[in-house]
């Protein structure tokens, strides 16, 4: 039988979430890598939206 | 006096689009509403060239990503906490419900940023900006009631954090985030309701005013 890791266990493996959470310090600032994580992910959705062409452009 | 023998007989196809002018409020409200948003502009099937880029679609994923996240609170709201916090289909819609907010979110950043940078408040559509301002600021509050109602340690600490700041302003008069009755029937029922109402005037204005053009290029005519 295939041992199938259930959702739970994955997570836990990539992220240990059984510590404090992981934080950056610059100056003043001061902010959860996870939250540094998902802003980085936004900017560079963000840019693809722009920078990717979008499907039958032009018609019209 | 009208009767309802008055009333000419409508031909088949033209009912509810005539021009009539009886003074009645709801035949007003009708004529202002097809006058505002006729049937072509509220449900377009086309839209104009500049609008085929992926930057157009994160309103409408935000608008998914909403729906997903009433639709799943639905699910939570009918089950109850004894059911979402131990079986595991429990687990899994309350999970449903926690990313659907974090794509939610997400894609609403993503939206803004677009809408700042071609300045979309530009043609008439202020209204449209600032809808989506306070869809912004009171779906953060949804968010913050939201964490409020986990039960856990978590929701404890966030709680008397923000009851010490809540009281530094002194609204720690008016509400209550240390009561979890009052902090679950905002979450699950005034917030997403204000925020819900705030969508639906956003983009009934974008349907309104049509999507805004984009700056001209440097050096053409204006
Ligand atoms: C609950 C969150 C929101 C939803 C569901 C939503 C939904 C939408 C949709 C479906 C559109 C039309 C399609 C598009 O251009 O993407 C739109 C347009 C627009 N949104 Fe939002 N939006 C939200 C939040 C915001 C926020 C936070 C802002 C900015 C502060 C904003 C500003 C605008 C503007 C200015 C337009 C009009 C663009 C135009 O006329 O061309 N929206 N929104």
């Amino acid at each position: 039988m295939p041992t199938i890791m259930s959702a739970p266990a994955v997570t836990a493996v990539l992220v240990d979430l059984s510590r404090p959470g992981r934080y950056v310090h610059w100056g003043f600032i001061q902010i959860s890598v996870a939250n540094l994580v998902v802003i980085g992910l936004m900017l560079l959705v963000f840019i693809l939206a722009i920078a990717i062409p979008f499907p039958h452009g032009g018609k019209k | 006096m009208s009767t309802i023998s008055d009333a000419p007989m409508e031909p088949a196809g033209q009912v509810g689009y005539r021009p009539d002018t009886r003074p009645t409020w709801t035949g007003r409200l009708r004529r202002r509403a097809v006058a505002t948003l006729p049937p072509e502009k509220l449900l377009p099937d086309s839209q104009p060239s500049y609008v085929a880029s992926w930057i157009y679609v994160f309103g409408a994923l935000t608008l998914g990503a909403f729906g997903v996240v009433l639709a799943s609170g639905a699910v939570l709201a009918v089950k109850g906490p004894d059911w979402w916090h131990v079986s595991s289909a429990g687990l899994f819609v309350n999970s449903v419900h926690l990313w659907g907010t974090e794509l939610f979110f997400f894609f609403m950043v993503i939206h803004l940023w677009g809408k700042f940078f071609m300045a979309a408040w530009r043609g008439r559509r202020r209204a449209t900006w600032i809808t989506g301002v306070l869809a912004f600021a009171i779906s953060i509050a949804t968010a913050f009631t939201g964490y409020l109602s986990q039960q856990n340690f978590d929701s404890e600490w966030i709680g008397t954090q923000a009851k010490d700041g809540i009281n530094a302003t002194g609204a720690g008069a008016f509400w209550n985030v240390l009561d979890f009755g009052q902090m679950l029937l905002w979450h699950v029922l005034l917030l997403p309701l204000v925020v819900a109402v705030m969508v639906g005037i956003h983009v009934l204005l974008v349907r309104r005013r049509g999507v805004v053009p984009p700056f001209p290029a440097k050096g053409a005519d204006r």
